[in-house]
């Protein structure tokens, strides 16, 4: 716990997702391509997407915090100081971005495939 | 070590300037600026063909044959255990506390070994640092040029008088330590005990332990349980301190001294456990002035605990002392070199230093050890000292625990200061215990941690 190289935060993470770590890792990296390749293509943010992708998001958030309590065996009750609240606001946030850019990436790409392969 | 052995030793090329000072902003980078000799050792290999014997293939021995393999070209290193399953002791709390099922911390050692270390599954039967060699349970000997001694300890169940490792989870009698079958039956015992409510008895041994924060947290736990099915005011919970605190370092002691007092936990002082009646539950507990009876529905039960008997029969241990009777082995507390025997390491649980027989000791003992070792196989000599740092994620209540990190001085050393209070009960501590802590581990062993 003395030490935060990120060669030894690896290994750690390898350890502890095993198999799915790199799989992880490659929906998130080809994720977040997608997004931007979406943001060159359309040149603008559609905020109506962005807006419906948010409060889907606010449910990733949820499902983030949910999933963390499962595998830690525990419940948001435990919170006893300012580290747990920041710990909980960073797991909601990574949860609600990362279901934010996910949701508006998909959205955008429907609409893009629909358009070239449908009518109007 | 004998001019033929040393000529035997190939030292390597020594490292450019430029890769030296790399690996130096490497180390500080990955030790906060203390030391990180892990990161020394594996930019260049040393060539050798030293024979290095590793006794015990636990967490220590594991880490150090990891270690030793990647920083080495040529050498023979034979790692020496009977046991065939790698139990992942942190984690024994856990399935006391129902966390965790049994299958949580069992795997194989072998999976651990890594290419290059030959595995032979037999126990040292005898130690004879005089004549640089090891001899196996089934008579074969080993010659080394070096050997780590990573033995581990052992359990004494019965040096107290009427217990057997074979009562745990019958007659009211737990004790996580034994195993994880035993972890296992102590959450049978302990849930039921919770359900009824009744008299609880808790203690730790007189002699050194592994991991003296486990009888603490098996306290906090129990009584949480208590509260949480509404048999708390039903239920008595004494802890029996061996001595007149509840912990080494004075600032943690105090610390759960007023817990224990919030959670209504009673304390007594100087009392070990000498006997136990399973029929009548009563344990007996020697005091300052003679004995005592405490009956109980729930005893978690931690034996005296020593070093295992080949290494008490060898000339290894430390000859006086209050270490001596015990067979801690007598090594430098900063190099963890033995003191008579300087190719003789010793690391881990065995090792007779003032604190910390935990897996956090281990991460940190066994690079140290190992760099010094490997600097002299190379022609060198190593500046790494080992600290006494140590680690405890010290649970309160389910949920939460504190994470203490302290070194030989008592110092309390937390890894995030300002961050990560040590002595505030977070839930942010319980998360890296239940899920960043094996993984952590298993890295170690790996030597990639």
């Amino acid at each position: 716990m003395k030490e935060l190289d990120p060669i030894v935060v690896l290994a750690v993470f390898e350890e502890m997702l095993g198999a799915f770590l790199w799989p992880l890792v490659a929906v998130v990296v080809l994720g977040l391509v997608a997004f931007v390749v979406l943001l060159a293509r359309e040149r603008r943010v559609v905020s109506r997407r962005l807006v419906g992708a948010e409060a889907l998001g606010v449910l990733g958030g949820v499902v983030a915090l949910v999933v963390m309590a499962k595998v830690s065996s525990s419940g948001f009750t435990d919170a006893g100081g300012p580290a747990d609240w920041f710990l909980i606001a960073a797991v909601f946030g990574a949860g609600l971005v990362g279901s934010t850019i996910l949701v508006y990436t998909l959205a955008g790409w429907w609409r893009a495939w629909r358009g070239s392969v449908g009518p109007g | 070590m004998t001019p033929d052995r040393q000529r035997i030793i190939h030292a390597a090329a020594p490292l450019s300037r430029e890769r030296r000072r790399f690996v130096q902003i490497l180390g500080g980078m990955a030790a906060g600026a203390t030391l990180a000799p892990g990161a020394a050792i594996a930019a260049d290999k040393v060539k050798t063909k030293a024979r290095i014997v590793i006794a015990g293939a636990g967490a220590a021995g594991l880490t150090a044959a990891s270690r030793l393999a990647q920083a080495l070209d040529g050498a023979r290193i034979t790692l020496l255990d009977a046991r065939k399953e790698h139990f992942y002791q942190p984690g024994f709390t856990l399935i006391g506390a129902g966390i965790k099922p049994v299958g949580y911390v069992v795997s194989t050692t072998a999976q651990y070994v890594p290419a290059g270390v030959e595995l032979v599954t037999e126990s040292v039967a005898e130690f004879d640092p005089q004549g640089n060699r090891v001899v196996t349970s089934s008579g074969k000997a080993y010659a080394y040029d070096f050997l780590i001694v990573a033995t581990g300890m052992q359990l004494e169940y019965t040096m107290i008088e009427g217990m057997d490792a074979r009562l745990i989870g019958q007659h009211g009698i737990g004790s996580i330590y034994h195993g994880p079958a035993a972890a296992h039956a102590t959450w049978q015992a302990m849930s039921a005990f919770a359900d009824r409510g009744g008299r609880g008895v808790f203690l730790r041994p007189a002699t050194e332990m592994k991991c003296a924060g486990a009888p603490l947290k098996y306290t906090f736990i129990t009584d949480d349980y208590l509260t949480r099915r509404g048999q708390r005011s039903k239920a008595k919970i004494v802890y029996n301190a061996n001595n007149k605190v509840l912990f080494s370092v004075p600032i943690v002691s105090e610390k759960v001294r007023m817990l224990f007092e919030e959670r209504g936990i009673e304390v007594n002082y100087d009392r070990v456990l000498k006997a136990i009646d399973p029929g009548r539950r009563i344990a007996t507990f020697a005091t300052a002035d003679g004995t005592e009876e405490q009956g109980y529905d729930f005893i978690h039960v931690i034996p005296p605990m020593r070093a295992p008997a080949a290494i008490r029969q060898s000339p290894l241990p430390w000859q006086s002392g209050a270490w001596a009777a015990e067979g801690w082995l007598e090594v430098d507390k900063g190099t963890l070199r033995h003191v008579r025997y300087p190719n003789v390491f010793g690391v881990g649980d065995i090792a007779g230093v003032p604190k910390g027989k935990t897996a956090a000791s281990v991460k940190w003992q066994v690079p140290v050890a190992v760099d010094h070792l490997v600097a002299q196989l190379g022609g060198t000599t190593s500046a790494a000292r080992y600290t006494g740092y140590t680690s405890c994620p010290l649970i309160t209540r389910l949920g939460r625990a504190m994470l203490v990190e302290f070194d030989y001085r008592n110092n309390l050393v937390p890894s995030f200061p300002g961050v990560i209070a040590p002595l505030e009960e977070l839930w942010v501590t319980w998360v890296m215990k239940t899920m960043a802590l094996k993984p952590t581990y298993l890295s170690m062993l790996r030597g990639r941690a």
